[in-house]
């Protein structure tokens, strides 16, 4: 991101205010995604694990987030000041580059609701709501804030210092919210009857329209990531596109060789798995580029996700195999495919840069990786020992959205389900209904 | 009487109801139903993930017809679903001791 404008500027704004809205969609858009793949009897739970993250992340990041992550760099290119707490001393005319500072506030607050929503597919069917209320702002605060200053904010050790790249966020959003996954359903321990009953997802039209939106959404993340109405916006549009359609063809080929069958959650998942890749790259690759980054991605993710048969965890909707497996992809492959044109400067191994950036990307995949998983793996520990983090028994069998949220959401029976045993019409008013005529 | 019970597939159902008109058989009950027979059920593919699933989608017929017709029904149901492929179904017969008409009360062969 540039500040050299100081100057707010109108087609820049327009498009990151448009840009902010479709990144704010992705949210809904990951609760039908992951809401049509679990069972029936916790769709409701699901739905709203991303939902409430939206009010949660909100209140946080305008309270401490935004500043710790942006404010100026407090500590060695570790976390930002405490200056802006309450986006304090920012108003309508404060700028930063060519567009408000409280849009790219409200911009990068979108990025933080979707991931913090992320990481609910590993813990899905089994997750105690009280705890996920718990966990997701103060998460926020110590996996994500941190993460995204280095990234991001002024003097950030991963971009500034080290100087890897990562354009839209595969770091901050993928990476830390695929090892925050792991961790949490390490935390957690497998669902009821995992590996011997049949989890199938209950509602696939449900799954690709949530992928669709997921998809509609990333050209916000991704194009809104060049913070303006320009041809760098215009280059990581066009790579978020081809990335997304090289990784759902990519999966689709696997599974036709594999199984026998190209299936709608796999052009779903592969869909994903491409747009995920592309995150930290579509500001850094050609076109052909993208083109790869989407294919290796769709390929190699629809082989990662059964690892969790084979190593016994159980990340419920492979959280683990398509963001942190294809954010790591796509992160690493910057190393081989940047280009001059694209970063203007930074080039990858096949353009001549050498195996120095391959390095600082691999070194800061790393280095987030391990503190996401390791400041996480402990949070979770910490709260299932206060309040408890995994759903009874009975919860789980009888499903969450009956026992948690007193709601079901299909009614296929042709019998009634009896009468309502309370409601909040005031007292006595019943009185007056029985004496009209 | 009898009442003959057949579990065929979904898409014969047509064709047994047709052939059932045909015989003048006055009405049937369907209900939806799933089981297995010896094939077992079908596998499904979800990433990569292979479910054996048990149960498979059947129909459920029920009718109930005087005893002097019962064995051309059941041929009928039986010609009518049959596809020659695993997973056609069953069907069998039991004595039947009363059936009474809601209607109107009426008992036996009459309320058929």
């Amino acid at each position: 991101m540039t500040l050299a404008a100081a100057r707010i500027d109108t087609g820049d704004t327009a498009w990151l205010l448009a840009a902010t809205a479709l990144v704010l969609l992705m949210t809904p858009g990951l609760a039908l995604f992951y809401g049509g793949m679990v069972r029936a009897k916790s769709v409701l739970n699901m739905l709203m694990m991303s939902f409430v993250s939206i009010a949660l992340v909100t209140v946080v990041w305008l309270v401490a987030g935004y500043s710790l992550a942006f404010g100026d760099d407090a500590f060695a290119g570790l976390v930002g000041g405490l200056g802006q707490s309450g986006m304090s001393g920012l108003g309508p005319g404060s700028v930063h580059g060519s567009v408000p500072t409280l849009l790219f506030a409200a911009f990068q607050l979108t990025f933080a609701i979707v991931t913090a929503a992320l990481i609910s597919g590993a813990v899905a069917d089994r997750a105690k709501f009280s705890a996920w209320l718990v966990f997701v702002p103060v998460w926020t605060l110590l996996v994500y804030v941190p993460v995204s200053h280095w990234v991001w904010g002024p003097g950030g050790w991963i971009v500034d210092r080290l100087g890897a790249l990562d354009f839209a966020g595969g770091l901050p959003v993928e990476i830390t919210s695929g090892a925050s996954g792991l961790a949490l359903c390490l935390v957690l321990g497998p669902r009821l009857g995992f590996k011997r009953d049949a989890m199938r997802p209950h509602n696939l039209p449900m799954v690709i329209l949530g992928a669709g939106l997921l998809w509609f959404g990333w050209f916000g993340f991704n194009a809104g990531s060049a913070l303006g109405a320009n041809g760098l916006a215009a280059a990581a549009f066009l790579n978020t596109l081809a990335a997304g359609c090289t990784g759902l063809l990519g999966w689709l080929v696997v599974e036709q060789r594999r199984d026998g069958h190209p299936t709608t959650l796999g052009a779903a998942s592969g869909a994903v798995a491409g747009l995920v890749a592309i995150t930290p790259s579509c500001g850094t690759v050609s076109l052909l580029g993208a083109l790869v980054v989407g294919l290796a991605a769709g390929v190699v993710c629809s082989y990662a996700v059964s690892w969790k048969f084979r190593l016994n965890y159980d990340d419920s909707l492979d959280v683990v195999g398509v963001h942190l497996v294809g954010g790591v992809i796509g992160t690493l492959l910057i190393g081989l495919f940047a280009e001059r044109a694209m970063t203007g400067g930074a080039e990858g191994l096949f353009y001549g840069g050498g195996l120095v950036p391959l390095g600082r990307q691999l070194l800061a995949v790393v280095a987030v990786a391990v503190y996401a998983f390791g400041v996480t793996y402990g949070l979770g520990r910490l709260l299932d020992r206060v309040m408890g983090f995994r759903a009874s028994e009975e919860q789980e069998h009888t499903g969450l959205d009956l026992t948690v949220h007193a709601e079901t959401a299909y009614d296929h029976g042709v019998l009634g389900h009896g009468a309502p045993v309370s409601h909040s019409v005031p007292a006595g008013s019943a009185q007056k209904v029985k004496a009209q005529p | 009487m009898k009442l003959i019970t057949a579990i065929v597939k979904p898409y014969r159902l047509d064709a047994v109801k047709t052939a059932l008109q045909e015989l003048g058989v006055q009405g049937l009950t369907v209900t939806e139903a799933s089981g297995y027979g010896r094939q077992r059920g079908h596998t499904e593919v979800y990433r990569g993930a292979e479910y054996r699933v048990d149960l498979v989608p059947k129909a459920r017929i029920e009718v109930v017809v005087e005893d002097a017709v019962a064995d051309e029904v059941i041929d009928a149901i039986v010609s009518a679903a049959q596809t020659g492929k695993i997973g056609d179904g069953k069907v069998w017969a039991v004595p039947v001791e009363t059936v009474v008409r809601v209607r109107t009360g009426e008992r036996g062969p009459d309320a058929l």
